[in-house]
């Protein structure tokens, strides 16, 4: 067993969530507000890897960014990005593929702060941003924990998106997940086995940190 | 001066409702609102504070105007510079009692209104307190004390009082009333108390279904206007009995139970809950210094 894709793992999923922490914070705040006509669209959109096999999110990247046609060309000769078979690559698939995980808890807590909090800051002269930043995300601190490691957790459990865009290029693209799947295919169960302990752990640490801290949480809010 | 004039369409739980108000209040006057619930009246100071758009109108508050749908004029809540206090009082549950109120100081100003606020409404020990801890007429004296942290020249206050009881309310009425003469404040407050609007209110609007039904000044409205040989107290009755051919109605007058006896003809519209005046000619009145 190597500690590479291991390692790899754990830095594409810290990338992952920290790109998706900022990126889902303005989402969620804008699905939580609008009563645009295109809020069930854009809904529906965030939703879909919840039920589209990964490999469907993989194979139409795979076809986008190919440098064999116009749009990934374009990437590879105008800007030098190539996204197929690299780290980068496997950012934006799983950016993409846990986009539901970040979104929907801090969606949900944002929806269920009374709205006069935030009206109360605006008529004490306060900005958006401002009542975002102060009031209402340290009121919805769970949720964002929520996010946080479940967006984690699940970047760790990718597989197929990430073979299909990535490919298993050791020390590059080969996560933990995908080295799994290669030892058992040469019969090597030993260092399998070891790397699926260590997932099964990890997996389990992180979710029972969320309970724990959440349940405290809950204990004092109720107070 | 505060002069609106607004036209609003709102769905309430009995349909669509066409609220049309028009309305002047007068600088460091205390008005009321008064009304059933659903009448508009919440939506009337959501509209002056800028929270909701009226569809047709204007608002202009000492000249200035803050909004008028034909000139396109509409500042923004955080522009109108006003005191609110909701009907959940609104506090923040991240922050202090203390931290809620600097969160409220604009760039720049003094940190000793904050102080000299706390002060007023004392709430000096309790102001590292999280709102979580505090009983509900306290999270209302934050809840007031933090809209005027930078010092509104209106303060509106949405049934401030209603889900407190009654010693509580009494005591909160005296702040509400000390704050709006020390900061000279033109105050519109949402109630359905008799009493509490007796004691606060220079002038009431009677609302219903979004038009002003009638409007004056509290005695004249609730009929208590002629100065006449009479005592007269609003009250709650708490309870009916009948004691031979006639009936003893207990009434809670403030904090007081008081007897009165009533004929079986008036008695038969009397229903415990019921808010009613008492009256009595004071020809023979007792009066003994205290």
């Amino acid at each position: 067993m190597e500690w590479g894709p291991l390692i790899l793992t754990l830095k594409l999923a810290a990338v992952t969530t920290v790109i998706l922490f900022f990126l889902a914070i303005p989402l969620a705040y804008w699905l939580s507000r609008t009563t645009s006509r295109i809020k069930p669209v854009i809904e529906a959109l965030v939703s879909m890897p919840l039920v589209l096999p990964p490999t469907v999110l993989g194979f139409y990247m795979l076809l986008a960014f190919s440098p064999n046609n116009s749009f990934g060309s374009w990437l590879d000769e105008w800007l030098g990005i190539r996204l197929v078979f690299s780290f980068a690559g496997l950012v934006l698939a799983s950016v993409l593929y846990s986009l539901p995980f970040m979104v929907h808890p801090v969606q949900s807590g944002l929806s269920s702060l009374p709205r006069s909090l935030s009206e109360a800051a605006y008529v004490l002269g306060k900005s958006r941003r401002t009542t975002l930043r102060k009031v209402l995300l340290p009121n919805i601190r769970p949720s964002l924990l929520t996010g946080i490691v479940l967006t984690f957790a699940h970047t760790i459990g990718e597989f197929g998106v990430v073979l299909m865009i990535g490919g298993n290029i050791s020390g590059k693209t080969k996560v933990a997940s995908i080295a799994i799947y290669d030892e058992v295919e040469t019969l090597n169960y030993g260092a399998a086995n070891m790397y699926s302990l260590i997932l099964l752990g990890l997996s389990f640490v992180t979710l029972l940190i969320v309970y724990l801290v959440n349940g405290r949480y809950l204990k004092r809010f109720s107070r | 001066m505060i002069v609106l004039n607004l036209h609003k369409t709102l769905q309430s739980a009995q349909g669509t409702m066409s609220l049309q108000l028009e309305m002047t209040v007068q600088k460091g006057q205390f008005v009321t609102l008064f009304g059933e619930s659903g009448a508009g009246k919440t939506s009337t100071l959501r509209m002056l504070s800028g929270l909701m758009d009226p569809d047709k109108g204007y608002i202009t508050v000492n000249g200035t105007t803050w909004f008028d749908k034909d000139r396109k004029i509409n500042l923004r809540p955080r522009q109108r510079h006003i005191g609110y206090v909701f009907q959940d009082y609104a506090l923040f549950p991240n922050m202090t009692v203390r931290q809620n109120l600097e969160f409220a100081l604009d760039k720049n100003q003094p940190r000793t209104i904050v102080d000299d606020l706390i002060g007023t409404v004392e709430l000096r020990e309790l102001q590292h307190r999280k709102p979580d801890t505090l009983s509900g007429g306290q999270k209302q004296r934050v809840a007031l004390a933090r809209a005027l942290v930078r010092q509104p020249e209106i303060l509106l206050l949405d049934e401030p009082l209603s889900a407190l009881d009654s010693a509580m309310r009494q005591k909160l009425q005296q702040y509400i009333l000390e704050v709006h003469r020390k900061y000279e404040l033109t105050t519109i407050l949402i109630s359905h108390d008799v009493g509490e609007i007796l004691k606060l209110s220079d002038r009431v609007y009677e609302i219903q279904h979004g038009r002003i039904l009638r409007q004056g000044s509290p005695e004249t409205l609730f009929g208590l206007g002629q100065s006449s040989a009479k005592f007269r107290f609003t009250g709650e009755v708490t309870g009916i009995r009948k004691a031979g051919v006639v009936y003893i109605v207990t009434i809670r007058i403030g904090n007081d139970l008081v007897k009165v006896i009533a004929d079986p003809s008036e008695a038969e519209f009397l229903q415990t809950g019921d808010k009613v005046a008492v009256a009595s000619k004071a020809f023979n009145p007792v009066i003994r210094k205290i």
